[in-house]
This record gives structure tokens, sequence and C-alpha cells, in this order.
């Protein structure tokens, strides 16, 4: 598996730079091409179509559902917006449900970045007996889909009654090998061993250089991993699906899931909750979404 | 690097300053000792520091990966009922004939076979498309990169409820567009191809953007002698794309494919959601349920969890299968390279 996954090349960071002081006037395929109007029109259908779902759930919620079962479809936004968002909330259990999922996604990203940090340091930098054959076996793990585990979890959570409890969602969660690749992919090009070096001549112990010199050099990656991690346990559906209740103790995707499954459901009152869903981490996405490529974009070429 | 670490340590065994200086007093025999209590740990700390940092993981992995993975193996033998989880009966194999007797767990894997290739194939045919245009200069290339990604932050549970009204057939979206242009009404619930269709259109739609980035910063990192060279032979871009920008992708590309196969192979979430009856049979003829679904209907509908559990099992053999014909085609490539 471990072939499938080694880079393009090594180290593109600092290679990618220089390439943009040599210019040639040769047609070329790369980067430096000025982007055509039809790049422009095609990038613009894109653009529409990865927006477009997002504004109509806004639309849908800004109506109500007999306007919705009418031909044709509503287009432009109504009023209804904020009495439904809030109908929302309280029919979906939504306030309990964003602090649960703040507390799950915390939780579960705080943690993941930690352990990621102090494990891809020790595979990037540390020498140690057994340290390719671990970093395989990590590697390999990124393979096999949680999903397959559930039934044992889940017996495991009736067995200690821990359902519609919040560590029977945190817990599972925890495991990321994505995280301690991608933190060992940036160690490895970001920390200069001659640092880790100074700080042992100075008589640091290994916990301490992982205090003063991994953490602060790692910052920028941990914020990242983080960010990424706080998506995905966000976004987390089966699990908590299985052991948590819309009524009891859900996270938001549990709560939003449950708006569907009535008997009339209100179809502007699922696009509300829906959209309550979705709003917190479409802000995170337009404040740190620059960032958020960049660390998707490092994990990618070196992954 | 460690061997390194033992060079520039502080005092070796023997425990001593530069040997230049001479013990002055009594103090010297006592600091000496602390200085070899002080070395002993540090060689204790670079030899297992390593261990105490990479152990966390393994020993979540061991609890909530691969210890429940195993276990699965070992409930799917056993009869147990989702009411008494705790409870086993021993079954042998019967879990698996009664699920290879099941037409619709053929039916499942079928659909989970075609709705992969359908979300599959398009969705990174897409992102290798888009990748390249991103990587031309452009204005707000940012802005861009940022606008691809949003449905990557859009949860399953949203995403789906979404397409469910998009693609109603009598007050939807996309129904008018398309009668606006002529075409008739078409089911996208109800007929077995288009529900397809749907399904696999909200995992292209929440995925392709993430690939385009991969791709993109792959294509980054192609070095643009390459493409020099190329344009010096007379290639014109479209060729330059063929011979430079997708070999010099073959690994990028392997790995989506690998990452995108193991996801679909276990898409649940959205036909669940996208079932007008709300129900886990993927439609009322079936016609978009797929394995991950299929499992939970089992599991959790029809409450027999040790039939749950070889379905699992056998899914997991899928991926390993999966597994082996990645590695074989990888190394074909290679060697053809």
């Amino acid at each position: 598996m471990t072939t499938t996954l080694t880079p393009p090349t090594g180290t593109t960071a600092t290679k990618t730079k220089p390439r943009r002081v040599r210019r040639s006037k040769a047609a070329r395929a790369g980067g430096q091409l000025h982007a055509g109007p039809i790049a422009y029109v095609i990038l613009a259908l894109f653009t529409v179509g990865s927006l477009f779902p997002l504004v109509w759930t806004a639309i849908a919620a800004s109506r109500d559902n007999q306007r919705l079962a009418q031909s044709p479809p509503p287009l432009w936004f109504g009023g209804n917006l904020f009495d439904k968002l809030e109908i929302a909330w309280k029919d979906a259990n939504l306030g309990k449900a964003f602090l649960n999922t703040t507390i799950v996604a915390g939780t579960s990203a705080l943690t993941i970045v930690f352990l990621s940090t102090i494990a891809g340091f020790a595979f990037a930098k540390l020498r140690f007996k057994g340290r390719n054959a671990l970093m395989l076996i990590v590697v390999g793990t990124m393979m096999v889909p949680p999903q397959l585990s559930i039934i044992p979890l889940y017996m495991m959570v009736a067995k200690l009654d821990w359902s519609d409890q919040l560590q029977s969602v945190i817990l599972p969660s925890l495991v990321s090998a994505f995280g301690v690749f991608f933190m060992r992919q940036y160690l490895l090009q970001a920390l200069p061993d001659e640092i880790i070096e100074a700080a042992r001549v100075d008589g640091a112990s290994s916990w301490r250089v992982v205090w003063h010199v991994v953490f602060p050099a790692a910052r920028p990656a941990m914020a990242v991993l983080g960010m990424l991690m706080f998506v995905q346990t966000w976004n987390d559906f089966l699990w908590p699906f299985l052991v948590l209740t819309q009524n009891g103790n859900p996270t938001v995707q549990v709560a939003v899931a449950g708006l569907g499954r009535g008997f009339t459901p209100d179809q502007s009152l699922i696009m509300a909750g829906a959209l309550l869903g979705t709003l917190p981490l479409l802000l995170v996405f337009a404040i740190f979404g620059k960032q958020i490529v960049g660390g998707i974009m490092q994990g990618a070429v070196k992954g | 690097m460690a061997t390194r670490h033992d060079i520039a340590a502080p005092p070796a065994k023997e425990g001593g300053a530069a040997p230049g200086r001479a013990p002055a007093d009594a103090l010297s025999a006592e600091a000496a000792k602390k200085r070899a209590r002080l070395s002993r740990r540090w060689q204790r700390d670079i030899r297992w520091s390593p261990y105490a940092f990479v152990s966390p993981f393994f020993l979540l992995f061991l609890a909530f990966g691969l210890f429940p993975l195993i276990y699965t193996a070992w409930a799917s033998l056993h009869t147990v009922e989702l009411t008494a989880p705790t409870d086993m009966e021993w079954a042998g194999l019967r879990n698996y004939t009664r699920i290879f007797d099941d037409e619709f767990f053929w039916n499942a894997a079928k659909n989970t076979l075609t709705i992969g290739i359908i979300s599959t194939v398009p969705q990174l045919l897409m992102a290798m498309g888009l990748a390249h245009i991103l990587n031309y200069k452009l204005r707000g290339s940012t802005f861009y990169r940022v606008v691809m990604l949003a449905p990557y932050a859009t949860s399953i549970a949203a995403a789906s409820l979404v397409f469910v009204l998009l693609f109603g057939r009598d007050y939807g979206v996309i129904n008018w567009v398309l009668d606006m242009v002529g075409i008739d009404k078409i089911d996208w619930q109800n007929d077995k191809w288009p529900s397809q269709f749907a399904v696999s259109s909200i995992i292209i739609w929440r995925w392709t953007g993430y690939n385009a980035l991969i791709y993109l910063a792959a294509m980054q990192a192609i070095p643009q002698d390459l493409y020099e060279s190329a344009a010096l032979d007379g290639a014109n871009r479209w060729q330059q794309f063929i011979h430079v920008t997708l070999p010099s992708l073959r690994p990028t590309i392997l790995f989506t494919v690998v990452v995108s196969t193991i996801g679909a192979s276990q898409v649940f979430g959205e036909p669940l959601l996208f079932d007008a009856n709300k129900g886990a049979s993927g439609g009322s003829q079936h016609q978009f349920q797929t394995l991950g679904l299929y499992l939970y209907e089992q599991g959790w509908v029809n409450q027999h969890l040790g039939r749950a559990s070889a379905i699992a099992w056998v899914m997991f053999l899928i991926l390993i299968v999966i597994g082996i014909v990645n590695s074989v085609i990888s190394r074909r490539l290679r060697a053809s390279s």
C-alpha cells in the first residue's frame, strides 16, 4: 500500500517557488499560463454547481411547505427564514445537539492533534527499532474503514450501558492514522535536525523537546489538522446515528437526519435544520479557507 | 541520529567532567554519581520515548479498530439479536449461507458496484479537469479553491436532504430545468438508474473539489523543465497534458482511486436519507440499497447483529481483494515506467 502513497516528488514546498522566476515564452500547460475565458466559464459553472445546493437550502428554508409543493420551484428567498430556523432549532433539539457536537468534535480534534503530533514527530525525527514497520502499519490502517468495526463497538456500548452518552461517540473517533501521517510529513520538512540537536546538547529530555521545539514548529500543521478533524467529526454520521437518539443526546447530524423522518415531513423545516447544521462549518471555511486548502494540498502531495 | 545524541549527551557513564578538570573535593564524587544517574535516565529517554510517543495511536487502534474488526468475524459465526447484543449463540456459517441465499444481498452488492462506478469515475475525471484549470494563473484562485471545498464542509446528512428535494419528481429544481429544455419528468426516486445516479451525484458533489485540490497539489509539484522540453519538442498543450501531466500524476491518481474505492464500498448515509419511505431498504424496490445500508437493515431493522457481522466481514474481504488488485496494478505500472 505504501508504495502507492509514495510522493511524486519529495520536497515540493521548497521546489515550487523558484519555478516562478524562470519563465520562458514557449507554450506550456504548466502553472504559468494565464487562464483563458473558457477556463473562467468552466470555473463559473463549477462555482454555481458547488454553491447552488447550499444557497437553495437557504431558499427552501425561507419558504413554507406549500410553496415547496408547487411548480416552478422557488428560486429566490421568501420571508420565513428566521421563523423556520427558530422552529427547527427547537424541534430538532439543536441547542443540545450543537453543544454536544462541539464537545465531541472539539475533544476529538484536540486529542488527535496532540497524539498525532507526538507520534508524527517520533516517526519523522527519532530513530528506533521497528520504526519503518510501524509506519507501514499506520498507513495500512488507513485502508480499513472504521465502519466495519461498528458491530462489536455497538455491543460494547450496550454492555457498558453507554447508549446516548457522548463518550461512546468520542472514544472511537480518537484514532486517526491520517493525522499521524500528516504530522510526520509536515515535521520531516519543517523541523530541522539541528534544532533538536541543540536542545539535546542543552540537556533537554524528549518531552522537553516535544514541548519547546516540536509544538512551536508544528503549530501551523496542528491548526490545519485540528480543523480537518473537527470538520470530519462534526459531520460524522453512521456511528453517532446508531448510538445517539434525536430526543436524547444527539449530535447535529443525528438531529438533522431526524428532522426528515417524520410521517408528514415539513420540507422547509428540514432545510432550515440542514442549514443550521452546516452554517458553522461554512463559517469556518469562509474564515480559514485558505489555510484549510493549503493543508489539504500539503497533505496530498506528500501523501 | 540517536547515536549522535549519545555523543552529544552530557557526561558518559564513567561520569566525569573533562579530564583536565581535576576532582577537587569530596563533592565531585557525589556529583559524578548524580551525573551517572542523569545519564542513565538520558539513555532510557532516548531509547524508549519514541515508543511512548507512538503507542497511544496503536493502543487506540487496537481497542477501536483491530479488536472490533476481529471480533466481528467471531460474532459473524453466532446468532446475536440487537435486543440482547451480549447473548451469543453459536451458529457456524449459517449467517453466511443466509446472506448468500438472500437476493437482496446480491442486489446490494451490484448496487454498490454500480453506484461506486457512477460516483467515482465522473468525480475523478471532473476533478482532474478542474485541477488543470486551477493550475493556470487565475484571478482569485484562492476564492475558487475555497468554493470548490464548500461541499466537503457540508455533511452527508445535510447534503442528502437537500438533494432529495432538488431531485423531487414533481417539484424539484432539476426536473424543472430539464422540463425547460424539453425533457420529460424523471422519477429520481423510483426508477433504478435515475435513483442510482441521484445518490451518486451527492457523492460526486461532496468530493469533486477535494480531489481536485489533491490533483492540483500534485500538478504543481511537476518540474517545469518537463514542460519546457516537451514544448521544445513541439508538443501542444493537450499533448503536454497527456505525455507530461498524466504520467507524473500516476501515483496520485492511484491514491485517489484507492481512497474513492474504499469510500464507495462503504456508502451508507446518502442512500439511507435519499429513501422516500424513510426506511433502510434503499428505495421501494431496493433499487439503490448499498451493502452498507443492507448491513444496517439486517442489523438494526431486522435486528440480526450476527448476520450484519457476516456482511461486514464480507465487505472487509472485498476490500482486501481491492487492495491486492491495486498493489498488483501499481507494481505493473512502476515496472512499465
